[in-house]
């Protein structure tokens, strides 16, 4: 492939790759895709969230899956970092703890794809320090 | 942080919070001089001067899902070790400017890292927020923005996945270019 030197480069491969996003419907319904977020704070960010952030924006575009993905500060799950909210479209969101490459794989796989639950669930209910 | 990029990730995280919707990331580099400069300038919230003289003190933090705020008073340390150091300059209501210098070559000095790819992530996941990065070497300066983006190709392609990888290849061409007009920046 030809290197990308500057924004016209991208808008002309952006043309060309037209029909493909349109069967994605990307924008049109943003209820209808799947929210991620990848707590980035301090904690996070040293913990490896580049990478694991990284990792969704590829895969799921490489794997045709409609999705927003956005950073998110911390979510109080400090020791569980890198720590990830999935909220799959008209469902309660779920934040994973823990998620490196193969976790973020197993959810991309099993709980968005299937929407089977995975281990490594941080529930709702655990408490915050005040 | 292990990089110069994981400081910019992690400090931006502190405008977006104070409600910025500009920020500017200037990284200007130069072996004759030494130095490394990192600028964060926001027209977030700002602080007062209370707060900005304790913004470097880990102890302190304005959130409450924990007690601890580590971003700014590790990018002192970082910058300490090579025989730099930090500035915070801000006003409420107007907003902030972290500033942190590092000794070039020196060997505690963390790399610049995957730069390209944070700023194309930061773009991605804050659309809303002009991003303007700028990287300078030894006088030679180049630039891309947010709102350069959306002009280019529409308000809805930031946000679009795809786009990081394009980005991120953009800005790492256009960055080498001006690195590699005198040898010696890829060694470090």
């Amino acid at each position: 492939m030809e290197k990308l030197k500057s924004l016209a480069d991208l808008k002309r491969i952006r043309e060309e790759a037209k029909t493909k996003l349109d069967l994605r419907v990307r924008g049109d319904n943003p209820e209808g895709l799947v929210q991620v977020k990848v707590a980035m704070a301090t904690c996070g960010i040293a913990s490896g969230a580049k990478q694991t952030m990284d990792f969704f924006v590829e895969e799921l575009d490489k794997r045709g899956i409609g999705a927003v993905v956005t950073q998110t500060g911390c979510m109080g799950y400090c020791y569980a970092e890198p720590t990830v909210e999935v909220q799959l479209p008209g469902q309660e969101s779920v934040v994973f703890g823990y998620v490196d490459r193969k976790k973020a794989d197993e959810i991309i796989e099993k709980y968005i794809k299937n929407g089977e639950l995975v281990e490594g669930i941080i529930p709702v209910n655990y408490e915050k320090i005040d | 942080m292990k990089e110069i990029a994981l400081h910019i990730l992690d400090i931006t995280q502190n405008s977006i919070k104070a409600g910025a919707n500009e920020i500017r990331i200037t990284l200007s580099e130069s072996i004759p001089d030494d130095l490394l400069s990192l600028t964060i300038a926001d027209n977030g919230k700002g602080m007062d001067a209370e707060s900005c003289r304790r913004a470097s003190d880990p102890w302190f933090t304005s959130r409450t899902t924990r007690k601890v705020g580590l971003g700014l008073p590790l990018l002192k340390m970082n910058a300490g070790l090579t025989g730099g150091g930090m500035t915070i300059d801000s006003e409420p209501g107007k907003g902030t400017t972290v500033n942190a210098t590092f000794g070039y070559k020196h060997v505690d000095r963390p790399p610049l890292g995957d730069v390209s790819g944070t700023i194309a992530l930061m773009i991605l996941s804050n659309p809303s927020i002009n991003i303007v990065y700028s990287h300078i070497c030894e006088g030679k300066e180049w630039s891309i923005s947010t709102s350069e983006i959306k002009e280019a190709l529409g308000e809805e392609a930031v946000t679009d996945l795809t786009i990081v990888r394009h980005l991120r290849e953009i800005i790492n061409g256009n960055v080498a270019e001006i690195r590699n007009f005198q040898t010696g920046y890829d060694k470090y």
